[in-house]
């Protein structure tokens, strides 16, 4: 079980305050699917993925980045408690979505770069580092009902 | 995965703009390595890590001094990266996870100090350019 310091929760919940859901999450997507191609395997169904500009200006994408980044929210407001919060989503990922657990740390940096990206100043060592090891937690806790 | 005449324009481009600055930013990326992957410290018994260290600035340039160097030689990696492939080889023996941990944190710099540059092309240029280097420094590995 991960545990995380006062201060790593402060740091985590002070950026997420600012995040906009859809802006960042859209974002996040969006790159995940433009710098690892091969992500797409998962977004047949989406629509236009022809190009980077596709990608960043299709609106199924962006709805679908504000989904994931909602769920993360949970993750936020459940620190203590990933294992619990995360066991339908794991069930889900593995057993309908068939998504290699690969893929959520792959997306946990992607996020960890455009928070980067957004926040310039404020995105300080100390605040990438608890960022790091939520985005790491949830990845962990989303495998855990695989088999 | 090999570079395509885009990736390298992108990633010369960025170069360009760093010009003398690439110390500054490989620097903040170890500082950012040490402190979110903190297993990529055992590596680095004999230095001072502490924020600020003068030791951790003079190997961020060396860091800095090879990936100029890679940049501009993007047609023969393996070759102009040889002697630093052996050096992680046989004495350094990084395990290979680790440099995906410093270009990982690497992009977050960058991605800070220049967002107007860190389009999702330049982004997935630059990941790929990191991707080859690490794999030319691994290459003699086994």
């Amino acid at each position: 079980m991960v545990h995380f310091t006062a201060d790593e929760k402060a740091a985590i919940t002070s950026i997420w305050d600012k995040v906009d859901l859809e802006k960042v999450g859209g974002e996040t997507l969006g790159r995940l699917l433009i710098v690892y191609p091969w992500t797409q395997r998962f977004f047949d169904k989406f629509g236009n993925l022809s190009s980077a500009t596709a990608i960043m200006g299709n609106p199924r994408i962006r709805a679908h980045g504000k989904k994931v980044l909602t769920s993360l929210g949970l993750a936020v407001q459940n620190m203590d408690n990933l294992k619990e919060t995360f066991a339908h989503l794991s069930e889900l990922h593995c057993d309908k979505l068939h998504v290699d657990p690969e893929n959520f740390k792959l997306l946990g940096n992607m996020l960890v770069i455009v928070l980067s990206s957004h926040l310039g100043k404020e995105f300080t060592v100390e605040v990438q580092a608890a960022w790091q090891k939520l985005v790491a937690a949830v990845a962990n806790a989303l495998s855990l009902k695989y088999h | 995965m090999a570079l395509t005449q885009t990736d390298r324009a992108l990633v010369l481009a960025l170069w360009k703009k760093m010009s003398t600055n690439v110390g500054i930013y490989t620097t903040e990326a170890l500082e950012r390595t040490f402190v979110a992957f903190p297993s990529t410290k055992t590596y680095f018994a004999h230095l001072d890590l502490s924020p600020g260290s003068s030791q951790v600035k003079a190997h961020g340039q060396k860091v800095a001094d090879a990936l100029t160097l890679a940049a501009h030689h993007l047609d023969d990696l393996p070759d102009s990266l040889s002697a630093l492939s052996d050096l992680h080889a046989h004495k350094l023996r990084v395990d290979p996870a680790n440099f995906q941990f410093f270009s990982h944190c690497l992009l977050v710099t960058l991605a800070r100090h220049y967002p107007g540059d860190f389009s999702p092309k330049m982004h997935a240029s630059l990941d790929k350019f990191l991707g080859l280097v690490t794999s030319a420094l691994v290459s003699k590995y086994r």
